[in-house]
């Protein structure tokens, strides 16, 4: 692919588009036709995203169960999660992304262990419940954790176990905490559904326990922040040398007793829109605390997020130590900036990766040069891409139906009136709250903007802007890498990290330099498919 | 051998007509073998005298995988063979799932090889075809002959042409085929003409009209067929004829099922109209 000379403006992508479109059915074309946007960030584009992947179509999606389980209630550390469901299914039982955890003051971890009632064929004749409570009862002698959570799979949705009711009772026998979440796998269009199942079923049965004040002057939750690769770790150094109490994270580096104590915080921080806007609005609706979009990826995008956080509790002093840490911290960033720059400017990136991730790593790739040439999310909604302006016009459809919309009411006893109020007169000075614009206004006119990307479409996507790296997934990784492209993978990040914060963004500069700049992928196809023999010479010394 | 599933709505008298049919095959020396695929287990009960039987999932319960033939088929009336294939109590689990797993059992077992010297195999089979369990019978080459137990009712007949549907379904992929309607009386006017309309309808025959008789349920009570209680009473003789009927049946059809509107229509001609 090359630039406009002049202009160094992308080429239109219409005709790739076109060859893209040619190879489906005409109906899935017409379908499909929706997803592949040529940006415009001047103007207001709509993008078709979050309906159901057509069958026959490599998607990159995952499941309801694996959105809920997996990413939201998964980096928790002091909660069983029981898997009700086949052994298969309960492989995902196991961490399998790469979310860390301190150990806890109390060793209070079950973060390594799996748990799965194993369901056989005959529970799913004569159903699991009683499988269910034995298992329920069996963690419990075992390991006495103060919290359970229990996790629906497909065949538990078909044979119509009640695990909210098997969790009552077992609630009530064991007098701890256990809750059920009705997040089978075939739930909604993909594993967002899931993320959506979990923040329900968190906020009803957890946030809002404890009303002890956690202290300190400024109360902080971090939302949609996993903890991959150790990203948390970072964010949380900065906030204690701020002066910040972080009162709790969903759910990087997090616990039970943080969500039940989440109410008291001052201001919601929402890193992870998608995954995690929903808990933002209902600790809005129901306790009056406001939330602000803010991203950690990047130095420049952490250094503006800081900055709008110390700026909401308007304290001299807090934004002060803000920017004395911001220039600290930036020294580094520039000093590497300098030196990888001058190897990975002008160079081309993709990205389709999660309902924000593809968003914030633009402005990673960015920090060093490269542009952003096609992104795209794997589970994002329309908001994600065009921003919240356009909720109000989300149609409902059957499949979001499916997912239970809690009837949230203003709690008077714990209500922040002050807060309240103090949203009030920030917005007067023109700080913005429960914003995010999205995507699409963020990149690059003529770039393409993808949702819920096929792998016929990567292939011709690699073939057409020959880009110098990939950010995606491990179901991607491989496929792409036998093209001759290096693929950085974005959600577990390749057991390298944490990219959070400005220790990330360098710990990002120097692998995205070296990914970008070595010679192995073009040493794909292998010398000897081109040159059959291959002729070497013996040493002269033998050792 | 010869294996036959018996299909019908709810509470129209399968088991009942399998079981008296069965006892007539029987009588006639006929070695056959009844698969009762109903959670409710009640298929085998008249050949059996009442006697409780385990069923299959109960003794795969509770034997795990060391299941042999014996633990689950018990011999009935006339040198029959019964099984119940059982399932979860009503409201749990997944009683379609149940049928899978029980017939699957049966065929591992051995249920239908060679020494067993089976003429017949009988699958009574619950209610509607409500789901991909209940079809199983249908499925993969198990029975191949079905007969639809329906009486001159509206949902009776409803029902009956639903199944047709189903069996339209398997037939075009295996062997299954429909060979006729079994009316059991329930004295609505017209009834046999009706009956009889509707098989030509379907494409297929009225293979025997089952006239109401006090005498299935004083035999019932007694947990006997009637062949068994009363073999000389003229009931007995209508169940021996259905036997026979079916065991010199050759007309195995596709069904052509009929839309809705033609269905109300015959109930208008022969029902209300007359």
């Amino acid at each position: 692919m090359s630039t406009d000379n002049k202009t160094n403006m992308f080429p239109d992508s219409s005709d790739l588009i076109e060859e893209i479109l040619n190879k489906y059915p005409s109906k899935v074309a017409k379908k499909r036709a929706k997803s592949l946007v040529t940006n415009d960030p001047e103007i207001d584009q709509e993008i078709q995203s979050n309906i159901r992947t057509i069958p026959g179509i490599i998607t990159q999606r995952g499941c309801c169960y694996a959105g809920c389980k997996g990413v939201i209630l998964g980096p928790t550390r002091d909660i069983i999660n029981i898997v009700h469901g086949p052994i298969g299914c309960s492989f995902y039982a196991w961490l399998t992304r790469r979310n860390q955890t301190d150990a806890g003051p109390d060793g209070e971890n079950y973060m390594n262990y799996c748990f799965s009632t194993d369901m056989q064929d005959t529970n799913i004749v004569f159903g699991g419940e009683k499988k269910l409570e034995e298992a329920i009862r069996e963690a419990y002698e075992i390991f006495k954790p103060h919290s359970i959570g229990v996790f629906s799979t497909c065949p538990i949705g078909l044979i119509g176990d009640d695990v909210h009711a098997v969790s009552r009772k077992m609630k009530e026998e064991l007098d701890i905490n256990i809750f059920g979440f009705s997040c089978e796998g075939y739930k909604g269009v993909s594993q967002s559904a899931g993320h959506h199942i979990a923040n329900n079923g968190i906020f009803k049965h957890v946030v809002g326990l404890n009303n002890t004040d956690p202290g300190g002057k400024f109360k902080l939750n971090l939302l949609g922040e996993y903890n991959i690769g150790g990203d948390s770790f970072v964010l949380e150094k900065y906030f204690e040398e701020m002066g910040i109490t972080l009162v709790s994270t969903f759910s990087g580096n997090s616990t039970m007793s943080q969500f039940e104590n989440a109410h008291m915080a001052d201001l919601n921080a929402v890193m992870c829109h998608r995954s995690i806007n929903y808990i933002a609005e209902m600790l809005e609706k129901k306790h009056g605390i406001p939330w602000i979009k803010i991203n950690f990826i990047g130095a420049d995008a952490t250094a503006k997020s800081l900055r709008k956080i110390a700026k909401y509790f308007e304290d001299e002093e807090l934004m002060a130590k803000t920017e004395e840490i911001i220039a600290r911290e930036m020294l580094e960033v520039q000093a590497t900036i300098e030196d990888v720059k001058s190897r990975t400017e002008g160079k081309l990136c993709m990205m389709y990766v999660g309902g924000s991730r593809a968003h914030h790593y633009q402005e990673l790739f960015g920090e060093i040069g490269m542009r952003t040439i096609s992104a795209g999310y794997e589970f994002g909604h329309r908001d994600d891409y065009e921003g919240r302006k356009v909720l109000d016009s989300i149609k409902i459809d059957a499949d979001s139906r499916n997912i239970e919309e809690l009837d949230i009411v203003k709690d008077e006893a714990n209500w922040r009136d002050d807060l309240v109020a103090k949203k009030t007169s920030l917005e007067d000075k023109g700080y913005g709250f429960s914003e995010y614009e999205g995507m699409m206004p963020d990149m690059e006119k003529n770039s393409l903007v993808i949702d819920d990307i096929s792998h016929w479409e990567t292939e011709k996507l690699i073939e057409y802007y020959k880009p110098d790296i990939i950010g995606a997934g491990i179901k991607e990784k491989y496929v792409i890498q036998k093209y001759g492209v290096p693929l950085k993978q974005l959600h577990s990040y390749d057991y390298g990290g944490p990219y959070a914060g400005f220790k990330g963004a360098v710990n990002f500069y120097n692998d995205i330099d070296k990914m970008v700049n070595t010679k192995i992928w073009g040493l794909i196809p292998p010398p000897w498919k081109n040159e059959p023999e291959l002729v070497a010479k013996m040493a002269d010394t033998a050792y | 051998m010869r294996k036959i599933a018996i299909y019908g709505k709810g509470g129209i008298g399968k088991s009942t007509t399998t079981q008296n049919t069965v006892a007539g095959l029987a009588e006639m020396g006929k070695k056959v073998m009844v698969v009762g695929c109903d959670p409710k287990a009640d298929s085998t009960r008249l050949l059996l005298g009442g006697l409780a039987q385990k069923t299959v999932l109960d003794t795969l319960r509770e034997e795990g995988e060391d299941v042999v033939f014996e633990d689950i088929v018990k011999p009935g009336y006339g040198n029959t063979s019964c099984t119940e294939s059982g399932g979860p109590e009503p409201g749990v689990g997944c009683a379609g799932r149940g049928i899978i797993t029980s017939i699957n059992m049966l065929e591992q077992l051995g249920a239908y090889e060679e020494d067993k010297a089976l003429d017949y195999a009988f699958y009574d089979v619950l209610g509607d075809v409500v789901c991909g369990g209940f079809a199983m019978p249908i499925r993969d080459g198990k029975a191949e002959e079905i007969y639809i137990v329906v009486s001159g009712e509206m949902m009776a007949m409803y029902a009956a042409n639903n199944i047709c549907k189903g069996i339209v379904k398997f037939a075009q992929a295996g062997a299954v085929r429909l060979g006729g309607l079994i009316c059991n009386s329930r004295l609505v006017d017209n009834e046999r003409q009706m009956i009889e309309e509707l098989a030509k309808k379907l494409g297929t025959q009225m293979i025997h009209f089952v006239p109401r008789d006090n005498m299935v349920q004083k035999a019932e009570i007694h947990r006997k067929t009637v062949i068994e209680y009363a073999p000389e009473h003229p009931q007995a003789d209508e169940y021996r004829t259905l036997a026979k009927k079916i065991d010199q049946n050759q007309l195995f059809v596709v069904p052509t099922p009929l839309e809705i509107e033609e269905l109300e229509g015959l109930l208008i001609e022969f029902g209300i109209l007359n």
